[in-house]
């Protein structure tokens, strides 16, 4: 469409809200949602009696509901213009690049600028963390009193899933979406992702998932927590539809994003960035990319199969009538444990990213950091079982999954030995992003430790399905991912946005964080280990001090996201201070061009040091990046 | 400025903080750790706990120590000027040794757990055919536990099929915990006796506890099965047999119209409606 | 307008929508309660009438679920509550009209009452141990405290069956009253036990799993 191309500058106001943006994707959306709904009541009406008959409710009219309202969103935005030009018979052209030049709409629409989708990630990814942050919040108070008191039994269950789903299905993208779209294309010295429009396709799908899970609560919620456990989800309201359209549409997204990156890393790269001259942040998203295309679909397939028993009665998974329970748990979890390494990786790529930085020294061990990532994500695709270890289920393969599952703590130890070895008589500067990366090394090793008990079978008998596990994988998650993300933006935010942070709000944000964590999550382990299941709603009478404790620390934990928020805004809208080119005198490619990064990245192919990391030497081919254009 | 070697240092640093925090661990800490010492199981399980976390304190503490030694020793000290540390890129008989030494461990935990559970099954369910199933398994007591939503019941074949609402045990006995659900994914989990079964629908769950002295236990759900799933939590009893023979007669004697409607004893069932009422 | 103030004004309006949606999610969707029934203080002890529907009323954003509802015996004043508030350690009688048809048990133990006065219950006006498990329409339970009742349901056959609450006593129904003593003070949670959900898988879900439907609280203060 050429309209998009036509410089915005001179139309009045009202013309520029006209075309393919995020406005046309709403009303797109709520146009689809009721031809989705009217076809669905086409098919459910002469048949009421073989499908849910007394429910009230029509699933097939809501899950075609979610289908076509996404599609129509996705027309909206523009999407469908490409395939539908090259199907007329036009030349491919990638005109929605130019969209660049429009100033702040270009974030409301389909832009095929790394960059652009890269700021579209962190602000649409950070709006659902707060999200999930909330029902964070909502459920701990609703945990002060060891009964029902704030919200009630249901609520409380749907706040539950959707704190873990938002968590575990949006934030999933919270490295690979904001930081390696930015950043792939510039370490690896191009000046696109392989598929542009694949990437921004996979951001609208996302926040398209986001907006699909929170109208579950206009749905009656769901009660399944963010694991969708069948046949529990079977006999869901409608909320469990959206939880199902949802996570669909994330693990589409996170296939698509795997596969972008995947592609552009493997066949993008600069001439002379060999595969052992990629910056270690590169090999971690590789690594992350292929567990994303390979587990996503497993998801995707888990929750057809539920869908279909929830719209047209089949039985997948329904014991009684030749299926399984066990079903939905073996593919969820073949795809659920790769999930958590998702989420894990690309953490372990930030901070050895980083530690060579603000150590002053080169990767210690760079081709064993590699050998851990890619260690992590082939071990990842066979541990699955052990969330299935007291379900009764090929209990004779038990040490398998144990000796597998305590394999994953080789190839996560080189991670390990790697920051330590680069440490090793460097010059260490307590910097901001230093700090949330040395507090990521603390976070993880008791995540990884507490790990050892979960992945034992006789310790895992008490431990297993108790606040110990959840204590345990906050600790990894949020312990590693959120804290290596808050690292990413503090190092690589002044220079994607161009301004830069208050340092002191920065460090109360770190210390506050990282105090409140502890204090939120170290005494769950205990809760676990006196016995307190997950997801309850109430608890023993006995359990109420250490509850309370837990409650007052997540709020403190909540108050310094506040502060960062509080950063975010008072530094990127007001203060505007412009960054320096390099502040951090990284010897990095990115830092090496100008802030902001231009349009184009590079005006001709960059010519990389064949060292990545050239700390405590002279550069064998001067800088470490030729900046575009520097000698012409 | 002589040179010092951090090397020792750092090793020193590691074996004092390992001598002092292993045996607080290993004598202090570990052998309170839930799930206590109530059956055999549970005390299997603290021994189990305690050599993970022994085993583990001097992993934490190496990587701790470490980490405080070289913050300390190797910050810079001359931050305005911007200077570079020794291009130091790997050291390979520290990897090797690193990937030795974490292998063994990781081998040995494996193995060790492995044939703790294959000893007597650690109160974990273990579907229909226990491989792990203690001595005298052929003497056990039977107990089916039926979960529903939302609460379980428990039924004695070897009582006449009777079923109760309540749980008591005998004392110093074998049990066979046979569990299974009527309808979602539940999970049977008895704290203080150690044993953790998921009831799954159409599946016969085994779990092996011994009991030992009376005393009073929890029962909790730990499976999301649904709005109440929270509240599936009640108190069990193990007693001496003697109050356990008189318990359940007067079961039997309470429950006898309830036990007439029931249908025969079987390892699992699958009640109507199973799909659309 | 300077470009400083256009931000100053967007970030207020942003931060004010914020909370205004926090709050319409907290407000509408968290707390949406609804009200309790409180027993009546009678000669012989605390008296509460319930009623069990095969619908909820057509003006229910559910009216096709079961659900429970408090009844006035004299005013055949109907509502849709299912907290139900009791003084501790007092006896309730409790009067239960059954309009539902009959379902079945998943579990046929159920069909005996337990935690009762007496451990037995009237059927219009019998006393009675257990029914028959087939012709059990609804249960009403409170497990914390042992309280199981099995609440039979007249014949689909029979004549002038109720559809939607409210209903009268002229429809076909069951009556079925019992007496239970009251715990400590304190918060519990009721609920039936048979798969009464139409058209949900296990005949569970739906009204089955939703407060204010087949579930709900009993507050003794």
């Amino acid at each position: 469409m050429t309209s998009i191309a036509i410089s915005a500058g001179r139309q009045p106001a009202w013309r520029r809200f006209l075309g393919f943006n995020l406005l046309t994707g709403i009303v797109l959306a709520v146009v689809g949602w009721l031809i989705g709904d009217w076809i669905g009541g086409l098919i459910h009406a002469p048949s009421l009696d073989y499908f849910k008959v007394g429910t009230g409710e029509n699933d097939i009219g809501i899950m075609l509901g979610y289908l076509f309202g996404v599609i129509g969103f996705l027309v909206g935005l523009g999407f469908a213009n490409y395939p539908v030009r090259r199907l007329l018979g036009h030349p491919p052209t990638l005109a929605e690049h130019e969209s660049e030049g429009e100033g702040v709409g270009r974030y409301f629409r389909l832009c095929t600028d790394h960059k652009v989708v890269a700021i579209q990630y962190i602000i649409g990814i950070g709006v659902f963390f707060l999200v999930g942050g909330i029902n964070a919040m909502l459920i701990r108070t609703e945990l002060l009193q060891p009964n029902v008191h704030a919200f009630g039994a249901n609520q409380y269950l749907t706040l539950v899933g959707m704190h873990g789903a938002m968590m575990m299905g949006i934030m999933t993208s919270g490295v690979l979406g904001p930081f390696a779209n930015w950043l792939v294309p510039l370490m690896i010295g191009t000046r696109r992702m392989a598929f542009p429009r694949v990437e921004s396709f996979t951001f609208w799908l996302l926040m398209a998932a986001g907006v699909v899970l929170i109208t579950t609560i206009f749905m009656g919620g769901f009660q399944t927590g963010w694991t969708g456990y069948q046949p529990l989800g079977d006999q869901g309201t409608a909320g469990y539809d959206a939880y199902i359209g949802f996570f669909a549409l994330v693990g589409l997204s996170m296939c698509l994003l795997g596969f972008n990156l995947l592609a552009t890393i493997i066949t993008m790269r600069a001439p002379g960035m060999t595969w052992t001259r990629l910056p270690i942040f590169v090999w971690s998203v590789f690594a992350t990319a292929i567990l994303m295309l390979l587990a996503a679909p497993m998801l995707i397939a888990a929750l057809l199969m539920g869908g279909l028993d929830r719209t047209i009665q089949t039985a997948f998974y329904v014991a009684g009538n030749g299926g399984s329970a066990y079903l939905y748990q073996n593919l969820f979890w073949v795809f659920g444990h790769p999930e958590v390494y998702i989420v894990a990786i690309p953490g372990f790529g930030i901070v050895l990213e980083l530690l060579p930085v603000f150590a002053r020294k080169p990767l210690w061990g760079y081709r064993l950091a590699v050998a851990g990532m890619l260690g992590v994500a082939l071990l990842s695709f066979f541990v699955w079982q052990h969330h299935l270890f007291v379900s009764g289920i090929n209990a004779d393969l038990r040490p398998f999954y144990m000796l597998s599952t305590e394999l994953i703590s080789l190839p996560t130890g080189f991670t390990f030995l790697c920051a330590m070895g680069t440490l090793w008589r460097g010059r260490i500067r307590f910097t901001v992003p230093m700090l949330f990366c040395l507090a990521w090394a603390f976070n993880f090793l008791i995540g990884g430790l507490s790990g050892v008990l979960l992945s034992d079978v006789p310790s895992d008998v008490t431990t297993h399905g108790s606040f110990f596990s959840m204590a345990h994988f906050h600790y990894t998650i949020m312990g590693g991912l959120v804290f290596t993300v808050f690292a990413a933006i503090y190092y690589w935010g002044p220079k994607m946005t161009g301004f830069n942070f208050n340092e002191r709000l920065a460090k109360i944000h770190f210390w506050t964080m990282f105090i409140a964590f502890n204090s939120t999550f170290a005494p769950l382990f205990a809760l676990g280990f006196l016995g307190m299941p997950r997801r309850v709603v109430t608890y023993p009478a006995n359990l109420q001090p250490l509850n309370d404790w837990v409650s007052v620390s997540a709020f403190c934990l909540g108050l310094s996201m506040l502060v960062f928020l509080v950063n975010l805004i008072w530094s990127m809208l007001f203060k505007r201070e412009p960054a320096a080119a390099n502040p951090w005198n990284s010897k990095s490619a990115e830092w090496q061009l100008p802030t902001p990064v231009p349009v184009h990245d590079f005006d001709r192919f960059p010519v990389f040091d064949p060292d990545p990391y050239p700390y405590g030497v002279e550069p064998a081919t001067g800088p470490a990046l030729s900046p575009a254009g520097a000698g012409s | 400025m002589s040179e010092v070697n951090h090397f020792r240092r750092v090793v020193l640093w590691w074996l004092l903080a390992t001598v002092i925090a292993t045996p607080l661990v290993v004598f202090v800490a570990a052998p309170g750790l839930p799930p206590g010492n109530g059956t055999v199981e549970s005390s299997g399980q603290v021994v189990d706990n305690t050599v993970l976390l022994g085993l583990s304190t001097p992993v934490a503490t190496a990587v701790l120590v470490y980490f405080i030694y070289a913050l300390v020793a190797f910050r810079e000290r001359e931050p305005a000027a911007v200077l570079d540390g020794p291009p130091i890129r790997g050291h390979s008989t520290i990897q090797i040794w690193w990937l030795i030494v974490t292998s063994a461990i990781v081998l040995f935990l494996a193995g060790y757990g492995s044939i703790r559970m294959l000893d007597d099954g650690s109160g974990g369910g273990q579907g229909p055919n226990p491989i792990a199933s203690p001595e005298g398994a052929n003497h056990a007591l039977q107990v089916q536990v039926i979960a529903q939503q939302w609460k379980f019941d428990y039924r004695w074949p070897a009582y006449g099929g009777v079923e109760t609402p309540t749980l008591e045990l005998p004392a110093n006995r074998l049990i066979e915990f046979h569990v299974t659900s009527l309808d979602v994914i539940h999970s049977f989990w008895a704290y203080q006796l150690a044993v953790k079964a998921d009831a799954n629908p159409g599946v016969d769950n085994i779990a092996f506890v011994t009991t030992k002295g009376p005393m009073v236990f929890n029962i909790h759900c730990a499976e999301l099965c649904g709005v109440w799933h929270g509240y599936m939590f009640e108190k069990g009893r193990v007693v001496p047999p003697a109050q356990f023979s008189s318990w359940i007669a007067a079961q039997q004697k309470q429950f006898a119209p309830a036990t007439k409607n029931l249908g025969p004893y079987e390892k699992r069932y699958f009640p109507a409606p199973q799909r659309r009422a | 307008m300077t470009s400083a103030a256009k931000r100053t004004v967007g970030t207020l309006v942003g931060v004010v929508a914020v909370c205004v949606l926090i709050g319409l999610y907290i407000g509408l969707y968290l707390t949406n309660v609804p009200g309790s029934a409180a027993a009546v203080r009678t000669s012989s002890g605390e008296q509460l009438y319930l009623a069990t529907v095969p619908a909820a009323a057509l003006n229910d954003p559910h009216n096709t679920w079961v659900s429970y509802y408090a009844v006035n015996a004299n005013s055949g004043n109907w509502r849709h509550v299912t907290t139900y508030t009791m003084p501790a350690h007092s006896l309730v009688h409790m009067t239960i009209y059954e309009y539902d048809t009959q379902t079945g048990l998943r579990n046929p133990f159920i069909a005996q009452a337990t935690g009762t006065v007496g451990g037995t219950f009237t059927m219009n006006g019998k006393p009675v141990q257990a029914v028959d498990p087939a012709t059990a329409s609804h249960i009403f339970a409170i497990p914390e405290i042992g309280v199981s009742v099995p609440l039979p349901g007249p014949d689909s056959s029979a004549k002038n069956l109720c559809s939607n609450a409210p209903c009268s006593l002229s429809n076909a129904h069951v009556t079925i009253s019992f007496t239970f003593r009251t715990p400590g003070r304190g918060l519990y949670r009721w609920q039936c036990f048979v798969p009464c959900a139409l058209g949900f898988i296990n005949g569970v879900g739906g009204p089955m799993a939703t407060v204010g439907y087949m579930d709900g609280y009993i507050k003794v203060v």
